[in-house]
């Protein structure tokens, strides 16, 4: 059993396309998000992505378009009060 | 043209130097000693975290030569240490990058463990004079940090992602540089959220400090005041860090719901009542720790994914859009409860 976390909210988005069917995004997708199928790439668990952009920076031939950040709280009231960018602060005084 | 400081007592992870054509480095040993042990424990509890560190740089593992793979990794000690640690019977490399004492996987969120910074160390460290290959093993979780193929173009480097887990590399290597389907996949065990507890709990102090002394305010005006009824009072408040910082992290999988606010909400509101009513509070007061309390562990709760492998930025900003507002509404509510039960004097 993994943890779910809050469903149809990933910002994922494959233009099959542009996909050569490489497998990189298979590959390096830590959630089994991706599978190959009939030489293109294909989103099997939309909602297991985290949105961490791995599959994105890693795609040559930008296939891949998600709005990729880092999913925590903390990060996110920090930068509202700072109003900056989300920041954890963690050069310097904490998590992660 | 080892580019390694040979400072006259290098640290202690630092047993021998392997002398090659390219240059002198230093050898790493592949075993963890008391007081990495030791460091690495009071690193969890959150101290000296921030300098835990080493030297970027290239280090020998047992004695690597031309042919020998090139395993990267992040210069936050715990990161280095857990990839030495499972080296034992190999020859290697490692290629230190500088994170800033990151680790990996926030590193490379944060781009510090990036494209740029591979590239410039490949070249500072002459990475290509090192070995006859042209491969260079990453971990998996920095690929959202580093584009294999930009690297590949300007510098003729093949980018292998290798396993997630450190202890994973012996088989990784041994298979041919390929990972098993399992090893590319996260997980989140217990015992994986148990190690991140302690900072958890530490950074709730600030909030918990606070109830405690709004609560030791609250009683002192009342002639009623006992020790014990301000261990009374006080208790929901740490049973409500604890609710947040602990118990929701531990049984994360078993807490219903998919919001973190909600499961820390549901947590404190069930181990508040449990203590008032153990603590026979009733009434006026027992209704407004059942507000303050179950905020607190919830807001924890809240905080907790940014420690979680498998959150994402648009489901938490989803869950903060009405938990916020609503953690906001039931402390500031529950305020303003004590206040008034203060006033009537209960």
């Amino acid at each position: 059993m993994f943890l779910k976390y809050i469903k149809n909210v990933s910002t994922l988005e494959l233009n099959a396309s542009s996909c050569r069917g490489c497998g990189m995004c298979v590959e390096v997708c830590p959630h089994g998000v991706f599978a190959l199928s009939r030489n293109k790439a294909v989103v099997v668990d939309k909602d297991a992505c985290m949105e961490c952009g791995a599959c994105m920076r890693n795609c040559p031939f930008e296939a891949i378009r998600v709005s990729a950040g880092v999913g925590c709280a903390a990060a996110m009231i920090n930068g509202k009060l700072k109003g900056t960018s989300p920041d954890c602060g963690c050069c310097g005084t904490g998590c992660c | 043209m080892g580019e390694n400081d040979k400072n006259p007592s290098p640290p202690h992870y630092i047993v021998g130097w392997h002398k090659t054509l390219s240059g002198v480095f230093p050898v790493v040993d592949t075993k963890l000693t008391l007081r990495d042990k030791l460091f690495s424990f009071l690193v969890r509890l959150g101290i000296k975290r921030m300098g835990y560190m080493v030297n970027p740089g290239v280090y020998a593992v047992g004695k690597p030569g031309g042919d020998s793979p090139i395993l990267v990794t992040a210069n936050y000690k715990l990161s280095f240490d857990s990839l030495r640690k499972h080296l034992g019977a190999l020859d290697a490399w490692i290629l230190v990058l500088d994170t800033k004492g990151i680790n990996v996987w926030c590193a490379a969120g944060k781009g510090t463990f990036g494209t740029e910074e591979l590239i410039n160390k490949l070249r500072a460290f002459n990475i290509p004079f090192l070995v006859r290959h042209r491969h260079l093993i990453l971990p998996q979780l920095s690929a959202s940090g580093i584009a294999a193929h930009e690297v590949k173009r300007s510098t003729g480097f093949n980018v292998i992602y290798g396993p997630i887990r450190a202890s994973d590399i012996p088989y990784f290597l041994k298979n041919g540089c390929k990972a098993t389907k399992e090893m590319r996949r996260v997980t989140f065990t217990f015992m994986e959220r148990l190690v991140l507890i302690p900072i958890e709990l530490i950074q709730s102090w600030k909030i918990v400090l606070f109830a405690l002394l709004f609560q030791v305010l609250l009683s002192f005006p009342s002639p009623d005041t006992t020790f014990l009824s301000l261990v009374k009072n006080t208790l929901p408040y740490i049973n409500a860090a604890l609710s947040g910082a602990v118990l929701t992290p531990l049984f994360l999988p078993f807490i219903p719901g998919r919001s973190f606010a909600f499961k820390g909400g549901l947590t404190g509101f069930f181990t508040t009542l449990f203590f008032c009513l153990l603590l026979d509070l009733k009434g006026a007061v027992l209704l407004t720790h059942l507000f303050l309390a179950p905020s607190i562990s919830s807001y924890l709760a809240l905080n907790f994914t940014g420690a979680t492998p498998f959150t994402s930025p648009s489901g938490v900003k989803k869950e903060m859009k009405f938990s916020i507002p609503l953690i906001i509404i039931l402390s500031v509510s529950g305020i303003f409860l004590s206040i008034y039960n203060l006033w009537r004097g209960i």
